[in-house]
């Protein structure tokens, strides 16, 4: 049976260096399935206008797209050609509980995800979504510089 | 010359002045007659009294049809509380729609529509007239209208429209077409039609004229007066580059400053009462005491329970049928589930907002009293306050014996208040527009702008008429969706019943995480 690992994607140069680092893993490992996830940022505790909410459904599906052809598929291709076992999600949420929750789903042995690239005053408050994911996650988690 | 042109500009406009007013107000008394003339009996007959009394029959039609659903659906506000709590805090909400409307942002997109005015206002003139006994029917009139929005709300989401691009289109207009057709009752489509013409009139009028207006009184009272198109203008710019526009980041300050207000002035009014400790116990006493004694108010115990039942009924719009519209656009399996989270709506609004400035009146001292009998001082028909004032002013007057600033955070609440309210009637107006004429791009700017015209309109003028007229709209929405709620319940109890006992089985279950 083949070990899984989730790669955490942000569309940026971080999440190249995740998928680089989980490419090594996986040929350590040998067998392995890498799962690259792209979370849409999203709160259901937002406030909404009434027509942003008539709209909702169809922007998500346009979200899912959009992360799928921008982000997602281009570097699921890149893996597949270079002969890895891939697949790619999208989910809406927040960063760290879903990249957690996929890896609970799937079973993986562990999250790879690149050191965050937001400063500032909110994550400076909140935390980043790195840091979060690595104090909260029950699955093993390697952070990549 | 830079200096000597508004010279000449003010010494024209002095010079002018007086033939200019006299012009205006000609105008304005000449559009006033003439539309009275046309809607008066209309809005008589809305707000005509039942024989014999003061009470307006169509607080009692409202009234009469929340007792009726909290009955049929058994006392479903008390004993779904807890579920529909749970709900909004999303335990039931499956992980993989994440990204979709949730419970919550329903909920709270819907109370931005309804928490305004009447909060602040409506509640000074309840307690103004009635005495703190008012407050009593008040709350009890909101617990009532929780199951009218949960009726209102399950058959919005249940009948609404979807469309291949993922959009939705809900409301009263949906399930009176759909449901009455699946039921084989006629006349559904009639009802339909009637209720969107009362829906873009009362959309028009108290969800946009009314509170240009009352916005714009807002700012004089503080800058000082001036012309109440300016107000308008500035208003209409910011609504049509929300609604036009689609300048997002409008709306989303203002949906997000709203709540902050909503806290902020339940905040404030706690720490009123914390401070006047004491005097809570007194105050409901004043308010049972009154409720059932009428002691000391103009109208006794009925006066007390007119005006507590008419504020809840005009604040919360619970049986309006402009919630519908509101909650249906989140994607559930279960539609009851929006049923649910919305009777938290008349329960926000009414039961903790109203009942805090309520209290706050009540507990201020500005309501004044006889100390030989005891009794409230009456001035005519309401009870003589501390300088004399009502409505906002009075809910104003009575914070500032806690907090001296608070006057000004309350101007800016109201102007919020007022701007959220119009967003949201913007769209229920909206879907009904395009509930009689079609969706498309054309058809709905055509709405936006005529709703944007208004906007100035009702900050310029003060055509009495036109808000009697707008307000008899919006509660003849309530005649037609009451009447369709009747012939409809039965979808909801079915419903209901089915989802109760799923979620008493096991087969409805919280979603835990993993």
């Amino acid at each position: 049976m083949s070990e899984k690992i989730v790669v955490g994607l942000d569309g940026s140069g971080s999440g190249a260096r995740a998928v680089d680092y989980a490419k090594k893993l996986g040929a350590l490992i040998g067998s392995c399935e890498l799962i690259l996830v792209y979370v849409v940022e999203w709160s259901p505790f937002s406030f909404q206008t009434p027509e942003e909410n008539a709209e909702r459904h169809k922007r998500r599906q346009e979200e899912i797209k959009q992360a799928m052809d921008r982000v997602v598929t281009p570097a699921v291709d890149g893996l597949k050609k270079e002969g890895f076992e891939t697949r790619g999600v999208v989910r809406h949420g927040d960063v760290a509980d879903t990249l957690e929750r996929v890896a609970v789903e799937e079973k993986a042995v562990q999250i790879v995800v690149a050191r965050a690239s937001d400063t500032g005053f909110a994550s400076r408050i909140f935390g980043s979504s790195t840091a979060n994911l690595v104090m909260n996650a029950s699955v093993p988690v390697t952070v990549v510089s | 010359m830079k200096r000597l042109f508004p010279l000449a500009l003010s010494g024209l406009a002095l010079s002018a002045t007086p033939l200019a007013a006299q012009e205006a107000k000609t105008i304005d008394a000449t559009v006033n007659e003439a539309f009275a003339a046309v809607t008066g009996p209309f809005v008589s007959l809305i707000f005509a009294p039942i024989p014999g009394t003061s009470f307006p029959w169509i607080v009692m039609w409202l009234v009469i049809a929340a007792s009726i659903f909290t009955i049929y659906f058994g006392f479903v506000q008390f004993k779904a509380f807890g579920h529909s709590i749970a709900l909004v805090k999303g335990d039931y909400s499956d992980p993989d729609d994440a990204g979709e409307v949730s419970h919550f942002q329903a909920l709270a997109t819907a109370l931005s529509g309804t928490v305004g005015l009447g909060n602040i206002a409506g509640v000074a003139v309840a307690v103004g007239i009635g005495g703190p006994g008012a407050t009593f029917w008040m709350i009890l009139a909101g617990l009532l209208g929780m199951a009218s929005k949960f009726t209102e709300c399950t058959l919005g989401v249940k009948y609404r429209n979807e469309y291949p691009d993922g959009t939705v289109s809900g409301g009263p207009m949906y399930y009176m077409s759909k449901g009455f057709a699946e039921k084989g009752t006629p006349g559904g489509k009639i009802l339909a039609v009637v209720f969107s013409i009362f829906c873009i009139l009362g959309a028009l009028g108290g969800g946009n004229m009314f509170q240009a207006n009352q916005a714009h009184q807002q700012i004089a009272g503080i800058v000082g007066d001036y012309p109440g198109w300016i107000t308008g203008l500035l208003f209409a710019g910011v609504v049509f580059a929300v609604i036009v526009g689609g300048i997002k980041s409008i709306a989303r300050v203002t949906e997000k400053v709203v709540p902050f207000m909503g806290v902020l002035y339940v905040g404030t009014a706690l720490i009123i009462l914390l401070v006047n400790f004491d005097k809570i116990g007194w105050a409901f006493g004043q308010i049972i005491d009154g409720a059932f004694t009428g002691a000391g108010v103009a109208g006794g115990m009925v006066g007390a329970l007119i005006q507590g039942f008419k504020r809840a009924a005009f604040s919360n719009e619970a049986g309006v049928g402009s919630a519908a519209i509101a909650h249906s656009a989140v994607r559930t399996k279960e539609p009851i589930t929006e049923g649910f989270v919305s009777l938290l709506e008349p329960f926000i609004d009414t039961v903790v907002i109203c009942t805090m400035t309520a209290l706050v009146i009540t507990i201020s001292g500005m309501l004044m009293i006889d100390p030989a009998s005891g009794d409230y001082i009456l001035n005519g028909s309401s009870i003589q306050t501390v300088g004399d004032v009502s409505g906002v002013s009075l809910t104003s007057a009575a914070f500032a014996t806690g907090f001296s600033w608070f006057p000004y955070v309350l101007v800016i609440a109201v102007i919020l208040f007022a701007f959220s309210t119009m967003i949201s009637w913007s769209y229920y107006g909206l879907k009904a527009w395009t509930y009689l004429f079609g969706e498309g791009k054309t058809t709905e700017l055509i709405f936006k702008i005529i709703f944007c015209v208004f906007v100035v309109i009702g900050a310029a003028a003060s055509l009495g008429p036109v808000i009697d007229f707008s307000d008899a709209a919006i509660f003849a929405m309530a005649v037609v969706n009451i009447s369709a709620l009747y012939v409809l319940m039965p979808i909801v109890k079915a419903e209901l019943q089915s989802y109760t006992s799923r979620l008493k089985s096991g087969e409805i279950k919280k979603f835990t995480g993993h």
